[in-house]
């Protein structure tokens, strides 16, 4: 199931896919949507989204930048306000500090100075992430820091159904949104219907129910927190996973009500354990569900290292898998 | 020591009825307990070996601890006592040690007992008491399982332990039933129905029935009446069962407690397991048993603990209708008044018929006031075709 | 039977069902209902006893003769010689 072949209402496709098909029908349904960013155009994108869309719409509309962030980004903001429905892309989340003065400043805070008069319909996409060895300064995960601020929305689509279908929800938004794509999920493979469309950004997912525990994740863990439910369900513990899909505004409902549910709760995110968005779900947990907990909530995060280049210190510092099933262990006692 | 109701805060030891290497089946009668409800056989609900008797006979605990250590055989580390608690690794290197070199097989002894907040509230709820549980969940926290383990049939929040005159048994039940009736009132938002239900084809199938009976196997109304009452719940079954953490939780079967009142006073109401699907004669024997029992000897503790809602006839002493008040946490009670001879229109006719008052009452939070009449109509439905509760 | 021997076992009947009675307590004309709280079923214990120990039968329609003391051990005497 590599090509996209029509197979009975699916299409079987890529993640990376996934997200082209969303930029396609962006690109054909409102001539205000253009594509803006560092090697999007030519080169084709440097996790290879956007190939061929250059000769499918041409430059106009298919826009090469300077290696400038701040500067492309700032023309996103001012296209944005002069009526179109710019895509930024930025090649990495760890490059947009170089642009979050534009972002934080700038797009994040025109509504309210001027009194709701301006509006930034603007989406950035973003790659996040570790584990592709490409060491500290590509594999960061920052999403929550956006995360924390007003003014703009935070989504990280996790499964192939988000990519395809957010970044129209996001181009409807009259507000900022950054989409953060997991670098290793684009080679993801998976069926999805073939008229898949736009999706709700505003409510977390339950992508696996269950009793025992809830394991509430978002983006690139979301595999490895499946794949951690599973195997725990052959040791007897019911895990539900709860995907987050956006992380800015939180889905306090889904969140609570699955913790009201299990009355455990293990967060898995892949941003560093202080200060994170891990540590604000718990402090929710905490301020809204304190007395239906029996255990203390605990998070799986990455290491407090900047991501190492070497594969088994990236490995050991990244959540995984066992890392997870041993804190769910832990938080069960001997309740198996 | 189990709890054999919402109103039980503690029990004493009278005598064990095994010892140390015994081996007991599931549902063997173990001990012998005195409680506010008079002396009850205590029920193993665990296959095994005796290991350990460790509350001597005499000695008053609280309900949940543990009396005696029974070791399964081939089972998993089940609920009960003595786990061996080192199964999971302590991950996190910042976990409290034990302060005092106490036995190493109790993580949990820090300053505070480890209790989860969900726990807590339970416990409170339940008048579980927290000192006397073994923690079964993360570095041996005392979870939500453990106290509900404990506190099987859901104790009533009981005020404060103050000293008890154990001596005075009619006192203590006088406090038990105070206890479970103050709470209802406070916490159950009761409703109340009555209809007046034609007995007359009821007691003239009895009467026939009666005849053919030998002395030993004869019916009494109050038999027929459990009867149909169970079977009417059968197609009300939201009345039927308990409420517990704000929902509803259907009861498993239909086990109808029957409301005994006891010669000094006080009253219990021990089930009648499975009262629907039991044969009219089966039923009787079952009443015939528990009233017996009840007035003259021993209950055993399920008998207690697994009503599932209560029937209640105070028709003896001549009254017309009773209003009566639910037994937490059960969500209905139903009572039933004299039999009396009443001018009742038949077909047009007036003729004297026995009638008898049969009324609901039941938790508004769990039923609505028309799903409660629809059970009345089936009660009196039921009670019309005599024979087909036989 | 003896009439002693009939009051004997109505004695042991009635104390069988409620074991706190004391035997010479028993007040022989007041309706053991009013003495001492029998209901229905209590009787119907109390029935049985008799059955299994005089090997009597009372039918239902006799109750109301058998509900105290008194009447009781008329009705006993008057079976048991009909016997």
């Amino acid at each position: 199931m590599t090509a996209q072949t029509a197979n009975g209402g699916t299409i079987a496709l890529t993640y990376r896919e996934a997200v082209r098909a969303a930029l396609r029908e962006a690109l054909e349904a409102d001539p205000r949507v253009f594509l803006m960013g560092e090697d999007v155009g030519r080169y084709g994108g440097c996790y290879a989204v956007s190939t061929g869309l250059l000769a499918e719409f041409g430059p106009e509309r298919i826009r090469d930048t300077p290696l400038s962030e701040s500067s492309f980004v700032g023309a996103g903001i001012g296209a944005a306000l002069g009526g179109m429905r710019p895509i930024v892309e930025i090649m990495t989340v760890n490059f947009s500090l170089l642009a979050i003065d534009q972002i934080v400043n700038n797009a994040a805070t025109i509504r309210h100075m001027s009194g709701g008069q301006f509006s930034i319909p603007l989406v950035i996409r973003m790659a996040t992430g570790g584990g592709r060895q490409l060491a500290a300064q590509h594999s960061h995960s920052l999403e929550g820091w956006y995360a924390h601020i007003p003014g703009i929305r935070v989504v990280t689509p996790a499964t192939l159904e988000d990519a395809r279908g957010m970044l129209a929800s996001a181009l409807a938004c009259p507000d900022p949104v950054l989409i953060f794509e997991n670098a290793l999920l684009y080679n993801d493979k998976g069926e999805i219907p073939a008229d898949a469309g736009a999706v709700d950004i505003d409510r977390a997912a339950i992508r696996r129910p269950g009793r025992d525990v809830s394991l509430i994740t978002y983006g690139g863990s979301l595999g490895k927190t499946l794949a951690a439910a599973e195997s725990l369900a052959g040791q007897g513990v019911d895990a539900e996973v709860v995907d987050l899909r956006t992380l800015r505004p939180l889905d306090d409902a889904t969140i609570l009500g699955s913790v009201r549910r299990t009355r455990r709760a293990v967060i898995v995110d892949e941003g560093w354990r202080s200060v994170g968005i891990a540590a604000e779900i718990m402090a929710r947990i905490m301020e809204q569900a304190f007395y239906d907990l029996d255990a203390p909530v605990a998070r799986v995060c990455s290491e407090e290292v900047p991501i190492p280049y070497a594969k088994h210190l990236e490995d050991a510092a990244l959540p995984q898998t066992d890392k997870i099933i041993r804190a769910v262990e832990h938080l069960m006692g001997n309740h198996g | 020591m189990p709890s054999l109701g919402s109103d039980m805060e503690a029990g004493t030891l009278v005598e064990w009825l095994v010892k140390p290497g015994d081996t007991v089946a599931r549902g063997d009668i173990v001990a012998v307990v005195e409680t506010q409800k008079g002396a009850i056989e205590i029920e193993t609900f665990q296959a095994g070996v005796v290991d350990r008797l460790v509350v001597e006979p005499g000695t008053e605990v609280p309900v949940g601890t543990v009396i005696a250590h029974i070791r399964g055989e081939g089972e998993p580390a089940a609920p009960a006592p003595e786990t061996p608690t080192p199964a999971s690794e302590p991950v996190a290197p910042k976990a409290a040690k034990p302060r005092k070199p106490a036995e190493p097989t109790a993580p949990a002894a820090a300053s505070r007992a480890r209790v989860s907040p969900a726990a807590r509230q339970r416990a409170r709820d339940l008048g579980v008491d927290l000192e006397t549980l073994t923690g079964t969940g993360a570095d041996g926290a005392v979870t939500l399982v453990d106290v509900e383990r404990a506190g099987a049939a859901a104790p009533a929040p009981v005020p404060a332990p103050a000293a008890k005159p154990t001596g005075d048994a009619a006192a203590a039940m006088r406090r038990a039933i105070a206890a479970a009736m103050a709470r209802s009132k406070r916490e159950i938002p009761h409703y109340y129905l009555a209809t007046t239900i034609d007995l007359t084809r009821a007691l003239d199938w009895l009467e026939t029935e009666n005849r053919r009976r030998p002395v030993a196997e004869r019916l009494l109304y109050g038999a027929l009446l459990i009867k149909a009452a169970a079977l009417a719940l059968k197609e009300v079954p939201e009345l039927n069962g308990f409420w517990r953490d704000d929902a509803f939780v259907p009861g498993t079967g239909i086990h109808v407690g029957a409301a005994i009142a006891l010669r000094r006073g006080g009253l219990v109401a021990p089930a009648i397991r499975d009262t629907d699907t039991r044969e009219l004669g089966d039923v009787m024997a079952a009443f015939r048993d528990l009233v017996q029992r009840a007035r003259t000897g021993r209950l055993r503790a399920s008998e207690l603990s697994d009503p599932t809602v209560t029937v209640t006839s105070l028709g003896e002493n001549g009254v017309e209708t009773v209003f009566p008040v639910i037994y937490p946490p059960q969500v209905a009670i139903v009572g039933f008044g004299s039999v009396v001879e009443r001018p009742w229109s038949v077909d047009g006719t007036i003729e004297s018929r026995r009638v008898i008052s049969a009324s609901l009452a039941a938790d508004h939070r769990a039923s609505d006031g028309h799903r409660g009449a629809l059970y009345l109509r089936a009660l009196d439905r039921l009670l019309q075709t005599p024979e087909t509760l036989a | 039977m003896t009439e002693d021997e009939i009051r004997a076992a109505v004695l042991a009947a009635l104390t069988g069902v409620a074991p706190d009675i004391e035997d010479e307590t028993v007040d022989p004309a007041t309706p053991f209902r009013d003495q001492f709280d029998f209901d229905s079923m209590d009787l119907l214990n109390f029935a049985i006893a008799l059955h299994r120990s005089l090997g009597v039968e009372i039918p239902e329609i006799d109750y109301p003769k058998v509900a105290s003391l008194e009447g009781c051990l008329g009705y006993l005497s008057g079976k048991l010689q009909d016997a």
